[in-house]
């Protein structure tokens, strides 16, 4: 055995210290995060949880009740704490706003990535960009100033209501959805359009039936990524949608979501009160909900990987 | 009785021939680059990627790794300097000069400065090509701009690229073309001035008059160099290489000097492969 080699070949050089520190660091920032997100999980849904063993509430009546008047009770003495409007509500934005946005968003990408890559790329992108960025208080504040009173002229209502909330979050979540189907679309490979072209198929059919299939798992998971941030989104919707508790018999009639009670109510209870608890109770809907989206997302990019 | 595949007919030669009386041995004149004793590569930790597979190479040749694809070459090729680390669980021994290279002790970085490796994919970093060539020793040590200028020199001109790129090493190494290319990551292996090169089908994604320089920049290499090489390219390994080593389903099945393999192969899964009759 030759000595000399294996003393050079075992003694650990700086560079592989450095590296195992590396390695440390990476794990410690990773550590600190999961701590982080566990605090949080731990924290809402402990809050969450006191409304029904505190309050004594029954979680069936919470999540089906229909009447939401926290503090006052009914004429048998039950609570008021149906949340089934605001999570009515909620879905109901946030489903209606992605089913209008979905095939806006899939053509504008279509167009930037298939049809007129040139002008796509110089302008269309940048604009979509630049629509990700703009803070939702200013979404908020366009729609209170326009959408609401064209809905008022044009229904004779309030203006305000499960409408109004679409309008807006149907432009918020476009450029998300746009963005990330662009993304999608780009990922597939250059050589399956040529392949298409090669045998024939016009640009159409090959978009449609090559480069569109290719691309459905990168699409639902902007899709999902669009939901996601339309349920999570609060100021936007709490300008325009009414702030009404009820259960909504109408698109164009006053409604509440999730976060729209949250976030006018949390300033006004006092905590350790009921009226504070189901607002926690809501908010533990909420992460539940981001949970599942983000399961789903996770779900469709995994069955991608699988390819 | 279901007839058998081909397949099924080689697959069971393989598991019942004795293969090692066709693997030649290195008299003790034959000076040693690297040799392993019974090597092994599992993915799975269950069935053998690679079976035991003991073989010596000799120094300053040439050895062609040939076999189909999935015959483990490339595989074991790649156990040589322990990229397979986190990847697979390599067994068995790899000697260096007496040292057992796959020893955990072993600082695997250290393994691969004497150990180069040369991918299939021309795989320059996005740099200059001066940099390209520093980029590994930079890391390492301290080096003065003359010292470093020098080893980009010599690396390069090893590398038969001097002349093409001298004037313009400032240059991002992408601009390149394959060929050249794939002689700048060959110079970037040189630099850290290895015992040994191993290529894994080098010249495979190049055209041919690239493939040639390649190749003969691979000649001019194993006076200083060990070379050991996968090809999938019967007259590359026949062209270029001393020693031939024939891999079918993760065994070595023979291992002979490059002529004997090419004009009488002992096994006849060997002539059926050299001579284009297999599968």
């Amino acid at each position: 055995m030759n000595d000399e080699l294996y003393q050079q070949l075992t003694k650990k050089s700086i560079s592989t210290k450095k590296d195992n520190f590396g390695k440390r660091l990476s794990l410690f920032a990773l550590i600190l995060i999961g701590l982080v997100v566990f605090a949080i999980l731990f924290f809402v849904v402990s809050r969450g949880l006191s409304t029904f063993t505190l309050d004594q509430i029954n979680p069936f009546n919470f999540v089906f009740g229909t009447q939401w008047n926290p503090g006052k009770t009914d004429e048998a003495g039950n609570q008021l704490v149906g949340a089934l409007p605001m999570i009515v509500g909620s879905f109901a934005v946030t489903f209606l706003s992605a089913l209008v946005a979905t095939p806006f968003a899939i053509g504008t990408a279509l167009f930037v990535t298939e049809v007129s890559p040139k002008w796509g790329n110089k302008i269309m992108q940048p604009v979509i960009e630049l629509l990700v960025g703009i803070p939702s208080v200013v979404y908020g504040f366009i729609g209170l100033a326009v959408v609401v009173p064209a809905v008022r002229n044009a229904t004779g209502g309030t203006g305000f209501g499960i409408f109004s909330g679409v309008v807006v979050l149907f432009v918020m979540i476009l450029p998300t959805i746009t963005s990330m189907t662009i993304d999608a679309l780009r990922n597939v490979p250059g050589h399956m359009r040529e392949s298409a072209y090669a045998i024939g198929a016009t640009p159409w059919q090959t978009i449609y039936k090559v480069v569109l299939r290719a691309a459905i798992p990168g699409i639902l998971t902007a899709i999902v990524f669009g939901l996601a941030r339309a349920f999570g989104e609060a100021l936007a919707v709490q300008m325009v949608v009414g702030n009404s508790p009820v259960m909504p018999d109408g698109l164009f009639s006053p409604a509440a979501t999730l976060t729209s009670v949250l976030t006018q109510g949390i300033g006004n209870t006092t905590d350790g009160s009921l009226a504070n608890d189901v607002l926690w109770s809501l908010a533990m809907i909420l992460l539940l909900m981001s949970l599942l989206f983000n399961t789903i997302i996770r779900r469709i990019a995994n069955r991608r990987a699988l390819k | 009785m279901a007839k058998k595949t081909n397949l099924e007919i080689v697959d069971q030669l393989v598991a019942e021939t004795d293969y090692d009386r066709y693997i030649i041995q290195l008299s003790k004149k034959h000076e040693r680059a690297i040799e392993t004793k019974d090597l092994t590569v599992t993915y799975d930790g269950l069935k053998y990627a690679m079976n035991p597979a003991t073989i010596a190479f000799e120094k300053n040749k040439i050895t062609s790794l040939i076999g189909g694809s999935g015959s483990g070459k490339s595989t074991f090729l790649r156990s040589l300097n322990r990229m397979n680390d986190d990847v697979a669980t390599v067994g068995g021994q790899i000697l260096y000069q007496g040292v057992d290279l796959n020893a955990p002790e072993i600082d695997v970085f250290e393994v691969r400065k004497r150990i180069g490796m040369v991918f299939q994919r021309p795989n320059p970093f996005a740099k200059s090509i001066y940099d390209n060539i520093t980029f590994a020793l930079t890391q390492r040590g301290k080096y003065s701009r003359v010292e470093l200028d020098e080893i980009v020199e010599t690396s390069l001109k090893n590398a038969a690229l001097w002349d093409q790129v001298k004037d313009s090493l400032d240059k991002s190494a992408l601009q390149l073309s394959g060929g050249q290319q794939q002689r700048l990551v060959i110079a970037r292996a040189l630099a850290l001035k290895p015992d040994i090169l191993l290529l894994d089908e080098p010249a495979s994604a190049l055209d041919p008059k690239s493939t040639m320089q390649i190749e003969e920049t691979l000649v001019n290499l194993k006076n200083n160099y060990s070379i050991i090489i996968v090809t999938h390219n019967m007259q590359q390994a026949a062209r270029i290489s001393d020693y031939t080593a024939f891999f079918n389903m993760g065994k070595l099945i023979e291992y002979d000097l490059t002529r004997k393999i090419f004009t009488r192969p002992k096994v006849k899964l060997t002539d059926d492969y050299v001579s284009g009759n297999f599968g």
